[in-house]
């Protein structure tokens, strides 16, 4: 009966395949749940059985303790340093989503291992010719290519993004901050209590919204700024009143080829209060004491958004300048032959295609300025502070704001909130985006 | 726009025209060097004070020349201030990620550009999704990780969470290259019995090298200007990278640390080749501008 053999592969890995008289290939099933058992024995379950450590799940193997870690968060916190044995939440958090995660890669081959089983079974009852297990190892190295080289890159993703993510989730779901610091104390599980702090209480989805709205404006207002000038020098130095338009485009990308973080240094530098903008002002003598620039909101965001502007008119001044050697003269000649005036020309020829062909640019520099961690941290550090929100300035964007809730303030359940409401923005309206491209579809 | 001939005779508009364009051009152009040649001129001024004091020092407010030049500032980068140790580890770091990166990333956009298996799709979609979500997001997540791992204060541990974080983003680069390479090359290597892996390296490697060249490229250039992770993951001043001294020397670590002419002097350092490079790389900038918009396409 397949059935029987597909119920035992399921027990013992490979003892349908030797009932189905294919001992070598039912040698490696069992081979991998060897493998299984034997990570699980020698991470800890062999020394309980054998009475070196107490009995409980904390000294457990890799499996047992991560399951249990990751349900409980663990039982006795370190209240002292006196207590030898102690849990720490996080670390058997990390290790309940390591354990899942090699878990799910034996359940694959659990699966595979179940289903050859029952497959074979089949074939055989049915009196069909069955692969011998030569040819079927044969096979399987020629498919497996595919897998094994994908291998050591996905075990890179499931340790550095995946497990981190779901890390990352799981926080919000806990109360673990600067009050439940492990092993001091222990971190529990409170369901949604976090989001729905977050969502009522008025100071939170106030800084919530506030923030939000600044980083929207910030997004498109610095891509607006720059686009502009950049469109503008593109236009200038390709006019026929300019006699070397190489060289005035040469010196106008030097900001772009030099390093983001060093300028953006530098111009925190300049508008401090005994910089180098308030001694040329004074100088001028349009001041007699120097402006605190970075206490006024107004300030500190014109600041950002000039800064922004120097920092990167020269990528799209580059980019339209390309577009504008596509421009075919003969259609401006057709349209000036019909009595089009160059306004019209402009407005009606270069206008659209460079819109359509920088359109996708524009998106990206959007996108961009969203996470634009740089440019804040380094210049106003998210200032001037505002009482009237939640640990964050006038200029903090979504990601600096998050960044100083976890690293400055330890409010880790609460960044992880913020960082899953950012995440479902930003993945549905990206997956909405991506189901719509043809790319996807023929895939 | 699109010209006719320059008219030789005076037209007052089009010399009112020509006026604007250079006043234009020349306001930008001192906008834009003025920053550069006072970062120019404060890495060869000794003072050590506010930007303001050594503006004091220089010929003129607008002149950002110091009155007595001198190397000072690039010798206490080096006596009062890491420099050297900060350099080797950021070219570790960059080192082991452009390897690393260059291994596991052409490899990994080679099997999802040309490979038919169960789960590519998946795959692909996984990879996507986790492509939007910012990495700074997990922070947290990623220090507990090196927590528990004990890898904290290690640059080489580092370096291996650089090449795992760039997977999601650079195999999409790598693998929309790699789709516009006929498939016929691919066939014919595999009619004269070619291995999957010999099509890898015989074919679609070579062919692959200007996108290889630009994500190896990011991968050695990323590391040296990366501040979010050093800061959370490199505790001890030995392990300290290039932004990291950087963010101190320009005052917005520990105030006693600041030092803007070595903050100058350093920066010009790490400017100076990033700008030589930059400017041999450029067509490659456009090109992987290209390869990221024909992944939606």
């Amino acid at each position: 009966m397949a059935k029987w053999a597909a119920l035992m592969s399921a027990i013992v890995w490979g003892s349908g395949q030797v009932y189905n008289k294919q001992p070598v290939k039912g040698l490696f099933f069992f081979l991998i749940q060897l493998f299984m058992i034997g990570i699980e024995f020698g991470t800890g379950t062999m020394r309980l059985m054998m009475g070196h450590v107490p009995p409980h799940p904390r000294n457990a193997g890799l499996f047992t303790r991560g399951l249990w870690g990751i349900t409980t968060l663990g039982e006795i916190p370190r209240e002292s340093a006196a207590v030898t044995v102690f849990d720490h939440s996080t670390m058997l958090m990390l290790t309940g989503l390591l354990a899942i995660s090699i878990l799910l890669a034996f359940l694959v081959f659990w699966q595979w291992n179940v289903r050859d089983a029952y497959k074979v079974r089949k074939a055989m009852e049915q009196k069909r010719e069955v692969d011998n297990t030569r040819s079927w190892f044969k096979k399987l190295m020629h498919d497996s290519f595919e897998y094994i080289a994908i291998t050591p890159g996905l075990v890179f993703v499931v340790l550095f993004s995946l497990i981190p993510i779901f890390f990352a989730f799981a926080v919000a779901f806990t109360n673990y901050n600067m009050n439940n610091i492990p092993p001091r104390h222990l971190v529990e599980w409170v369901g949604f209590g976090t989001f729905i702090e977050v969502l009522t209480n008025p100071l939170w989805n106030q800084t919530l919204v506030r923030v939000g709205l600044w980083t929207i404006a910030w997004a498109f207002g610095a891509t607006f700024f720059a686009f502009t000038v950049g469109f503008l020098q593109a236009l200038l130095i390709n006019s026929r009143f300019v006699r070397y338009p190489k060289f005035w485009r040469g010196m106008f990308i030097l900001p772009w080829a030099i390093p983001g973080l060093v300028s953006q240094m530098l111009f925190r530098n300049f508008f401090v209060t005994h910089g180098v903008i308030n001694r040329i002002l004074i100088h001028i003598g349009l001041i007699d004491v120097p402006i605190t620039f970075y206490a006024y909101a107004s300030w500190s965001r014109a600041i950002l958004f000039i800064v922004h502007t120097w920092l990167g008119f020269a990528w799209f001044m580059v980019m339209i300048t390309g577009v504008m050697t596509t421009l075919n003269p003969e259609t401006y000649e057709a349209a000036s032959i019909d009595g089009a005036n160059a306004w019209q020309q402009f407005k009606s020829l270069t206008l659209p295609t460079i819109f359509a062909a920088i359109s996708p640019l524009l998106i990206m520099n959007v996108a961009g300025n969203f996470n634009n961690f740089g440019m804040v941290y380094f210049i106003t550090g998210g200032g001037p502070r505002n009482p009237a929100m939640f640990f964050a300035g006038d200029t903090d964007l979504l990601i600096t704001w998050v960044y100083s809730l976890t690293l400055d303030n330890r409010m880790y359940n609460f960044a992880s909130v913020m960082s899953t409401f950012i995440f479902l923005a930003i993945a549905g309206v990206s997956t909405w985006n991506l189901l719509r491209t043809r790319a996807f579809k023929e895939d | 726009m699109v010209g006719s001939k320059r008219k030789k005779e005076f037209n007052l508009p089009n010399f009112l025209a020509w006026l604007g364009v250079h006043i234009n051009l020349i306001v930008m152009a001192i906008i834009i060097l003025y920053p550069v040649l006072w970062l120019i001129g404060s890495a060869i001024n000794p003072i050590r004070g506010t930007p303001g004091a050594v503006m004091a020092d220089n010929f003129h407010t607008f002149i950002p020349i110091p009155r007595a030049p001198s190397l000072a500032s690039f010798q206490r980068l080096f006596d009062d201030h890491n420099f050297g140790t900060w350099y080797r580890n950021s070219l570790i770091i960059a080192i082991i990620n452009t390897v690393g990166t260059i291994l596991v990333h052409t490899f990994m956009g080679y099997v999802f550009a040309r490979l038919q298996f169960r789960g590519r799709k998946a795959g692909l979609l996984s990879i996507m999704v986790l492509n939007m979500f910012p990495s700074f997001l997990a922070m947290v997540a990623i220090y507990s990780i090196f927590l528990t791992f004990g890898w904290l204060d290690n640059i080489y541990a580092l370096a291996l969470l650089y090449i795992g974080g760039g997977i999601p983003g650079t195999m999409w680069l790598m693998r929309g290259y790699m789709l516009n390479i006929p498939k016929s090359l691919d066939e014919a290597a595999y009619i004269d019995g070619a291995t999957k892996m010999q099509v890898f390296t015989k074919v679609i490697f070579p062919l692959s090298k200007p996108i290889i060249t630009f994500i190896g490229f990011g991968a050695f250039m990323g590391p040296w200007m990366d501040f979010i992770f050093p800061r959370l993951l490199l505790r001890s001043t030995e392990n300290h990278t290039i932004a990291i001294g950087l963010f101190e020397l320009a005052g917005l670590g520990d105030p006693i640390n600041m030092d803007i002419t070595a903050y100058t002097a350093a920066a010009l350092i790490i400017a100076v080749p990033f700008g030589i490079i930059f400017f041999i790389f450029q067509k490659y900038f456009a090109l992987g501008i290209a390869a990221g918009a024909n992944k939606g396409e």
